[in-house]
């Protein structure tokens, strides 16, 4: 037995049936060692950040367990970095295992050699390089337990190759683990959690706002009931969009720069605001400080180095959102908040969007109402970056399934893989991701991938012919002075699709929009979709 | 504001860096970090004394103890801490100024600890803010070379609690 055999032999034991990587020399004993085993499928992305965005798409569907990848040392491990970042900013569960050359030829410059626990540093929640093969069960416990508690993060394991190769006696995997610097805390202090009741108690106009650690602790239906109990509205950040079902009475949207006016206006002028699992970011929450100023700030989150961190709260919670919505569910008062939900009712009707009837383009916010007016109840939806984003973040409606995005870095090119490992992740639901042809152009490449491994998704690419949201910043704030956003020279996609084996649909005005839905969903099928846009559409 | 942050953590190599990057990446300050090993040689003290703001100094606290290559964090100001710094300086001297720098380390509590018959290196060990007296106190005498530990801190016995 290898240290390879032993690393796939914890993989195992972690319940990991899926990886997502690109091989090479030294990362070499490792894939030989799952080929041996049988029980791990691995799929061969086309780039090494599709592996981290796959792994991403994976893990948030499956909830249980990290998304794994695994790829070779030097630019393997490099071009893996962005997706780590992305899994960072995000919060999503990641073990991310890295060949590295010989142990002492490292720090050599040698061939593929790159010093990859150093360059990930910041954006890691933890990284081990293997200097011990007898180390490696050990490692690999805390990996996969680092990486899926407290505050969810990417956690790098970098193997040099002899480490890989080295002989092992025996294999055992530790049932426990042992680390005295990392014990989160996730049961929330009943002190303050009896503060957070009186607050609302008080209070006359409370507000919930919700980001995607909420999500990513499974505490949807918690707050869903907590809210419905209080009848207390809610409004997300981007990483909440499905925390209540979008077209639920007590929510109302998304918060922030490309968020709702109603969303916001509900910030401004609530009296306690209760943020969860959310980090008062500058995209979400323009002047921190006005949200302390003349209201509570109630502060939950798993990671106590979020609270305070962009606005000082009044009432400091740490803890995981899951079982502090069991806390306070237990707690029961009396406050009557009807008025201040029909004066948000009020905001909604006035703030109601009127889309664009140009009959020559294809109206993106129409059309995502429509396509996921059409799309099943749980289905997945995979927003890239870009306008696609902001009109997917507002006109997607999400009932029982998933609204997945990068809200947090901003990734372009994520949606296609990350659909890709939705997909694989749920295989019985519909998955629809939705991109830019910017974004969509950093990741087409998985198609072969998506192909090769008959992965049925679904993919909707919105033409306009520029990146569209820095073609929109440049009209705002450079006078119509576009610089470097022309995308002419974009593929045809429909040899693309037919290069690819794919169904192709093109849409180019809104009278084919609802029949060319019908189409794209009917079948479980993967299915390439283009919509054409108004090049000079701002969202 | 001054805040003194004395660091357990294990002793593995990488660590000093991964606490070092944590300062650079957030853009705290660094007025200085002294490290080593401690009575047990699995863990590092580092003493790490920095400025900011009061949400900065929470900050690097919390930052600090999200690491998790930190097993304990401290953190004092300089009134509730016994702090320490030596220095090693390498001056020149002559038949002028040798009077005058014995007699600055005689007042300072500072030794001369090697010589030569132009140069003198002087050891001091005292608050950091007295070994800057003394380089200040030498202005006069041409000074070579200047090293430093940085500052070592404990919390006060009477502030322990």
């Amino acid at each position: 037995m290898t240290g390879a055999d032993v690393m796939v032999k914890c993989l195992i034991e972690e319940g990991v049936k899926e990886i997502y990587g690109y091989p090479g020399v030294a990362i070499a004993p490792f894939y030989e060692a799952v080929r041996a085993s049988g029980k791990i499928h691995s799929t061969l992305v086309r780039t090494e950040q599709s592996a981290a965005h796959a792994a991403s798409g994976y893990t948030r569907v499956r909830k249980d367990i990290p998304g794994v990848c695994a790829v070779t040392s030097g630019p393997g491990a490099t071009n893996l970095i962005t997706g780590i970042a992305t899994a960072f900013a995000d919060s999503i569960p990641l073990v991310c295992i890295t060949g590295q050359v010989k142990s002492e030829l490292m720090g050599g410059d040698v061939f593929q050699e790159a010093d990859i626990t150093g360059a990930c540093e910041s954006f890691v929640k933890y990284s081990y390089l293997v200097r011990d093969v007898d180390e490696i069960p050990r490692i690999f416990k805390e990996a996969f337990h680092v990486a899926n508690t407290g505050r969810k993060g990417p956690v790098l394991i970098d193997v040099p190759i002899d480490m890989q190769q080295a002989e092992v006696k025996r294999f055992s995997y530790p049932d426990e683990i042992n680390m005295r610097t990392y014990k989160p805390t996730v049961k929330g202090n009943m002190v303050q959690i009896n503060k957070v009741i009186k607050e609302l108690e008080k209070a006359k106009k409370p507000l919930i706002y919700a980001g995607g650690g909420v999500l990513l602790s499974n505490a949807g239906d918690k707050l869903e009931e907590f809210a419905i109990k209080h009848n207390i509205p809610v409004v997300s950040t981007m990483m909440g969009i499905g925390v209540l079902p979008t077209d639920h009475p007590l929510y109302f949207g998304m918060v922030g720069n490309n968020g709702k006016a109603y969303a916001n206006r509900a910030v401004a002028e609530c009296d306690v605001i209760m943020v969860v699992g959310a980090r008062v970011a500058d995209r979400a929450v323009n002047q921190p400080e006005l949200i302390t100023k003349d209201k509570v700030m109630i502060h939950i989150d798993v990671d106590p180095a979020e609270i305070g961190k962009n606005a000082g709260p009044s009432i400091p919670l740490v803890g995981d959102a899951y079982y502090i919505f069991d806390d306070l569910l237990v707690k029961e008062y009396d406050a009557d908040y009807s008025e201040w939900i029909d004066t948000l009712c009020e905001y909604k009707k006035r703030f109601a969007t009127k889309f664009n009837d140009n009959p020559k383009y294809v109206d993106a916010p129409l059309f995502i109402k429509k396509l996921t007016a059409a799309m099943k109840d749980d289905s997945i939806y995979v927003a890239d970056v870009g306008q696609n984003q902001m009109w997917s973040c507002g006109y997607a409606r999400v009932k029982d399934g998933q609204f997945l995005t990068t809200g947090g870095m901003g990734t372009m090119g994520y949606s296609i893989p990350a659909a890709m490992g939705a997909k694989m992740a749920a295989p019985e639901k519909q998955v629809v991701a939705v991109c830019g042809d910017g974004s969509f152009q950093m990741s087409m490449c998985e198609f072969a991938t998506i192909r090769q491994n008959n992965v049925p998704v679904k993919v909707v690419c919105f033409n306009n012919g520029y990146l569209g949201l820095v073609r929109q910043f440049q009209h705002y704030n450079y006078a119509d002075n576009y610089s470097v956003v022309d995308l002419s020279g974009n593929p045809d996609l429909e040899k693309l699709a037919q290069a690819y084996d794919m169904p192709f649909i093109r849409v180019t005005n809104m009278d084919e929009v609802d029949e060319a839905i019908e189409k794209f969903l009917k079948d479980d099928n993967r299915y390439l979709m283009e919509c054409m846009l108004d090049p000079l559409a701002n969202c | 504001m001054k805040r003194i942050y004395s660091v357990l953590v294990e002793n593995r190599s990488g660590v000093l860096c991964k606490v070092a990057g944590l300062f650079s990446r957030r853009c705290f300050n660094i007025d200085s970090l002294a490290v080593g090993e401690t009575d047990d040689p699995n863990t590092s003290c580092m003493t790490i004394v920095s400025s900011g703001d009061q949400r900065t100094i929470e900050q690097i606290e919390k930052q600090l103890n999200k690491k998790l290559d930190v097993i304990k964090v401290k953190t004092f100001d300089e009134p509730s801490a016994i702090s320490r710094e030596l220095m090693l300086l390498k001056v020149k001297y002559n038949k002028n100024t040798r009077r005058d720098i014995m007699e600055n380390c005689d007042i300072m509590g500072a030794t001369i600890v090697d010589m030569s018959k132009t140069h003198m290196i002087i050891q001091m060990c005292d608050t950091p803010e007295r070994t800057s007296l003394f380089i200040k106190m030498l202005t006069g005498v041409s000074i070579i070379e200047v090293a430093r530990t940085g500052c070592l801190a404990l919390q006060k016995c009477s502030e322990e609690g």
